[in-house]
């Protein structure tokens, strides 16, 4: 083969190849600051000028530092500034850049702009070379004995191989593991059990069916939810939210087997979305549509939470209402399915599915 | 550039002119609501009258005569004056043609025209009234409870309106509408009446001294700083494109010039 | 010019002159001061005569490389600085710094130090905007940098083993913004948590276990900041580090490819010396990057972290998206038509995640490495190629190239769609509905589109190397025709349009031997390899031959028209 031919980088010459011969480089051209030595004492000043500036911008940055106090807000152009900030980011900026052009300008006009033409050289190695790398990796190859006691590369790719596995183990704490067990007290299950409270997200008020008017929103939590503080607070957070809503009963449908689930048009359906958990909020109350800003998914919390548009692949799962002896509204039980984003060891048959009763 | 004014300053200014055009505004309806629910007791008064007639050209057509409804609109029977004033004051009614959405518009008509026909569709059925400013005035709140208004809006209104206030995208061609510069009454009435698609946040879930809060926290946010341009606040998407054409275009320009030799003698 | 014209000859021993030199008389030099000292030490004498007037040839696209390079260099200088102040931890605490909005609500550590380097350091929130476009820049110029060395053919024998370490690069880098993306814990990046939770659960088989691993437990526990902490300013940095300095010595071993031109050959390199010219050139435009970047920070506001707010997994924001270049996989995502989910006994397969999100990811990078060669199998090319490709003269590859780009440009725009939806007042459902279908159909009429642009431009060199160049100049002939006369082009010219090699598609070769016998011949040519390179050479317009120009010329003599002729 041609290429491991040393030197093969030399075009061939002949007519297929090259129909019109190389004419070679041109004549070069000389430059307005290399013909007029006005044009060059310019460009020199130039650039002086370029580098003289930073200096005195630099010392800007320094003045700006320590003389304009940080929360010194200027409104200009609609928004308000930060003048610290902007004043050190445009003294700074312009420092660094005006180096740049410097020294881009410098080279462009006052360096000699000479082409020079280096030979290249094939990235194989002369036939020679080879020969005598050959000749060492034999060598080497006898010194090790490898070829008379077979035995020992293998072994050692083998002892290193297993390495592999130790170093795997070591990994093995990075988290609990996600057995059957594990999953139901975790990712199969939320906060809400029988008699669970439903009070609005952040102020925390429970929720009487009267206080909710037709086409109202709530963004609702558990009660118990704000018992709760740091990791715990945020883990159940991200798989205790409702969303509930109160449509006219007239128009929207309830299927036989959740007729008890609602009080009087209201639904409460999970807030995290069944595709990759964002939660949902996005409610049409005339459409009675609800879509996830993150990927558009869209369900129809007039019929069982069901997916009208986008990519999610289940319904939304919804918790069945009651009203306790004080009048507000409380969970039945937990999810009667898991929420939030679909994974492999989910059974996924007790979903509602368009058309069940 | 105007003289540089220290944060305590600003922030007093604001508030205190807000506070005057609120009380302005205030007590421009309070002398409206009382005479709606007067209506409701003796029958028609004179501004209620007046609003049936300002309806019956302006609104009927769509809503019924009687407000009833129709099939290209809906019935305006309890949906109370707030709804009238939010949809008017807004100029998103009367829509200049029928669409998913109705925008808002320069609004035409004098606060005396929207008062009767507030007036007139409040006597069609109760429903919620105009707040007075005391309502959803956030000047006497902490700021602790104007950062805790922030969560409120972060948790039932930007998956909406977007973090921003610049608004977003439903379904079908319909938006959540920008919330930046919007009076804090209309916010207020928005949330209670829920126009078009956008639910209802009734007091019982969110009381007015939160939404006080949420329209607290939004103006508040309007004022804060941004070192730079914000793109519109649209986030990630203007980033990107800012990256390609300012970032990746300004510097491909200055590499032409790199690699370009100085201007030749010929 | 700026050279000293009176050079004092010193009797120091004579040196070999540099072969690259460009003018005459050898002078004799001494070291210059204290390069002694390095040299003793570390033979810098050496290195220096093999490498400080290396040639680098000059073109504003070789560049691109560089800016990603230098906002590689910037990312290192700021996240420093920010690394100072930053504390990646989840746990709980009251905000108390100076952003009234948020003071006293309860965050994570994580947000607080990011809302103080934003508001409490000084320069902080500069700094903290120059790493967030740094970061975006740096992911874009590899992206260009990669389109240019695939349009240009960069990437043939002997550099596919650099490609390989670009496409490397590439994904290295899209790891680095996205584990950057995470740490300021506000809702935005919280957000994007939340998809990779949903993402890795959608991997079949092991996708729960890995979940827990990565999260250490449930989404959003409370070790991921830190983790990825980790990830980001060193597992990262530390690969694409190496991933550079193998990137870079392989430049230096191949030399800089060049564009064909007049004195420019398969053998040699044209350009300008690396000292003075190139580190001047190189070396202003690392600061040229950086202090772009430093204007662009102090003029555009990047990723408010204080009006996102602290993550809380039940609240969102509308135009919840990614940075730019995790855009087009949102954009995937949010194209999947309802359903795409299969419930085979108690398993979920969630292909509506598991498809857009790792099956594209790993198709596009697999394609990347593999073009390399897939291209070489095609054309049976085995030489060396150190003169790159114009575009035109690979009419299948830039129509592929280009195909590629609007597939990708399809779901980019798509990852926007809510903004586009607003922006222009259309409908959402029918912006994602339209791109279902386009995402399709336009990289075909892209590649079609593109391939006849490129076989057009083809013939157009191909005439103008043969009759010249309009010349805009009617002619009258005595018998009352009008022609228009052509205007010769330079030798230099028509060399540039007729240097490239003209592949010919592959002959299948014959598999039987006289006996019918299959062969076992490693360089056999299948029917397919053969088919398919028919499809990628088989249109290509054919670059004029020494006896077509010879004919040109003769027959242009013969003519009466009275324009002037040098051609060849």
């Amino acid at each position: 083969m041609s290429s491991t031919e040393h030197n093969s980088l030399a075009p061939v010459e002949d007519g297929t190849r090259l129909p019109v011969a190389n004419p070679g480089l041109g004549e070069h051209v000389e430059r307005y600051t290399d013909a007029d030595p006005a044009a060059a004492r310019r460009a020199y000043l130039q650039v002086l000028t370029l580098f003289g500036l930073v200096p005195v911008l630099a010392i800007a940055f320094v003045v700006v530092y320590f003389a304009v106090p940080q929360h010194l807000w200027v409104p200009l152009l609609g928004t308000q500034w930060p003048l610290n900030s902007l004043l050190l980011g445009l003294t700074g900026g312009l420092a660094v850049l005006f180096i740049g052009l410097g020294a881009v300008h410098w080279a462009r006009q006052l360096m000699s702009d000479h082409e020079m033409v280096e030979q290249r050289h094939p990235a194989s190695s002369d036939t020679a070379t080879r020969e005598a790398f050959a000749e060492k990796v034999h060598a080497g190859v006898m010194d090790a004995g490898v070829s008379r006691r077979g035995m020992l590369l293998g072994s050692l790719g083998g002892a290193l191989g297993i390495l592999a596995v130790p170093a795997l183990v070591s990994l093995a704490d990075m988290g609990p593991w996600p057995t059957a067990a594990v999953r139901r007290e975790t990712i199969e299950k939320t906060l809400w059990t029988e008699g669970e409270v439903v009070v609005n997200d952040v102020n925390a008020r429970p929720l009487r069916p009267e206080d909710l008017e037709i086409g109202q929103l709530v963004n609702a939590e558990p009660a118990s939810l704000f018992d709760l503080h740091g990791v715990d607070y945020m883990t159940e957070k991200a798989k205790s939210p409702l969303i509930v809503v109160r449509m006219d009963p007239n128009r929207i449908q309830i299927p036989e087997s959740r007729r008890d689930w609602q009080v009087g048009g209201i639904l409460a359906y999970s807030k995290i979305c069944t595709h990759v958990g964002c939660p949902i909020t996005l409610w049409e109350q005339q459409t009675h549509h609800v879509l996830c800003p993150c990927h558009q998914s869209t369900f129809d919390l007039g019929n069982s939470g069901v997916v009208v548009f986008g990519p999610a692949a289940r319904s939304l799962p919804q918790l069945p209402l009651r009203v306790n002896a004080d009048g507000y509204l409380v969970a039945q039980s937990d999810f009667t399915v898991p929420v939030g984003p679909s994974f492999f060891e989910r059974d996924s048959h007790n979903d509602y599915v368009e058309g069940d009763q | 550039m105007r003289p540089p004014r220290t944060r305590r300053r600003h922030r007093a200014a604001r508030p205190a002119a807000l506070v005057l055009a609120l009380i302005l505004f205030g007590s421009l309806y309070a002398a409206f609501v009382p005479s709606t629910q007067v209506a409701a007791d003796t029958g028609m008064s004179g501004q209620v009258a007046e609003g049936k007639a300002l309806y019956q050209v302006t609104c009927s057509s769509c809503h019924g005569l009687n407000g009833e409804g129709t099939s290209q609109g809906p019935t305006l029977v309890g949906v109370g004056a707030a709804a009238v004033d939010f949809q008017m004051s807004t100029g998103r009614m009367p829509m200049a043609r029928p669409g998913m959405q109705a925008p808002s518009r320069v609004n035409t008509y004098t606060a005396e025209e929207i008062a009767a026909i507030s007036a007139y569709v409040a006597s069609l059925g109760p429903g919620p009234a105009v707040p007075n400013s005391s309502q959803y005035d956030y000047s006497t709140l902490t700021e602790e409870e104007i950062a805790r208004g922030g969560e409120m809006f972060r948790t039932n209104c930007s998956a909406c309106h977007q973090a921003a206030g610049v608004g977003g995208a439903l379904p079908n061609g319909k938006y959540a509408p920008p919330l930046t510069g919007v009076e804090p009454l209309h916010i207020y009435e928005a949330m209670r009446t829920g126009p078009q698609q956008m639910p209802v946040f009734s007091e019982g879930a969110i009381p007015d001294e939160d939404v006080a809060a949420i329209i607290g926290y939004l103006k508040t946010m309007e004022e804060q700083p941004t070192l730079g341009f914000t793109l519109g606040g649209f986030g990630p998407v203007t980033e990107g494109l800012a990256v390609w054409v300012v970032g990746i275009g300004g510097l491909c320009l200055v590499a032409v010039w790199i690699a370009s030799r100085g201007a030749l003698k010929r | 010019m700026a050279r000293p014209a009176d050079v004092v000859p010193t009797p120091a021993a004579p040196e070999p002159r540099d072969t690259t030199g460009a003018s005459a008389a050898p002078p004799q030099r001494t070291m210059p001061r204290g390069t002694t000292w390095l040299d003793e030490r570390m033979g810098l004498a050496k290195i220096g005569k093999a490498g400080l007037r290396k040639v680098f040839p000059d073109h504003w696209s070789f560049l691109l490389g560089e800016i990603a390079l230098y906002s590689f260099i910037v990312l290192l200088i700021t996240g420093i600085f920010l690394t100072i102040w930053f504390r990646p931890s989840m746990a709980e605490i009251e905000y108390t710094g100076t952003y009234e909005l948020m003071r006293g609500r309860h965050v994570s550590e994580a947000f607080a130090s990011a809302l103080d380097i934003s508001f409490d350091v000084r320069g902080g929130l500069l700094v903290r905007q120059i790493h967030h476009w740094a970061a975006l820049l740096f992911v874009a110029a590899i992206t260009a940098h990669m389109l240019r060395v695939f349009f240009t053919g960069a990437f043939r024998k002997p550099r596919e083993i650099n490609w390989l370490i670009g496409v490397g690069l590439m994904a290295t880098s899209l790891i680095a913004g996205f584990s950057g993306y995470s740490l300021p814990d506000d809702l935005l990046s919280g957000t994007g948590l939340r998809f990779v939770d949903g993402l890795i659960r959608s991997i079949p088989v092991v996708g729960t276990w890995l979940e827990f691993f990565v999260f250490g437990g449930q989404f959003p526990g409370e070790l991921l900041i830190s983790r990825l902490y980790m990830v980001h300013i060193l597992l990262v940095p530390a690969v694409i580090l190496g991933l550079i300095s193998a990137h870079l010595a392989l430049v230096v071993y191949h030399k800089h490819t060049q564009f064909p031109g007049p004195g420019r050959t398969e053998a040699n390199v044209v350009g300008y010396p690396l000292f003075p010219v190139y580190m001047a050139k190189a070396g202003g435009f690392f600061f040229i990057v950086f202090g772009a970047l430093i204007l662009m920070a102090a003029t555009m506001s990047i990723n408010q972290v204080w009006l996102y707010g602290p993550y809380n997994p039940a609240a969102v924001t509308a135009g919840s998206q990614p940075d730019w270049y995790m855009g087009w996989l949102e954009g995937a995502l949010r194209l999947i038509p309802p359903g795409w989910e299969s419930h085979w006994g108690n398993t979920t397969w969630t292909w509506s995640v598991f498809l857009p999100g790792v099956g594209l990811m790993g198709l596009l990078f697999t394609v990347l490495a593999l073009w390399p060669f897939v291209e070489a199998k095609l054309l049976g090319d085995t030489s060396e190629h150190h003169l790159l490709d114009r575009p035109r003269n690979a009419p299948t590859r830039t129509a592929l190239g280009v195909a590629g780009m609007t597939c990708y440009g399809m779901f980019w725009l798509n990852g926007a769609n809510d903004i586009i939806a607003t922006q222009f007042n259309v409908s959402l459902n029918a912006v994602t509905m339209s791109i279902r279908v386009l995402v399709f159909v336009m990289p075909v009429i892209a590649f079609f589109v593109t391939k006849r642009i490129c076989l057009s431009l083809q013939r157009a060199d191909r005439e103008r190397v043969l009759h010249g160049s309009e010349s805009g100049v009617l002619v009258r002939d005595p018998a009352g025709g009008y022609a228009e006369g052509h205007a010769p082009i330079s030798q230099g010219e028509a060399f540039t349009l007729t240097q490239h090699k003209q592949y010919e598609p592959l002959e299948a070769s014959e598999t039987e031997d006289e006996h019918g016998v299959r062969r076992r011949d490693p360089n056999a040519v299948s029917g397919f390899t053969a088919r398919m390179s028919r499809w990628f050479v088989g249109d290509d317009v054919r670059k004029p031959t020494a006896a077509e120009l010879e004919e040109a010329h003769h027959h242009e003599d013969a003519s009466d028209d009275d324009m002037p002729r040098q051609l060849v």
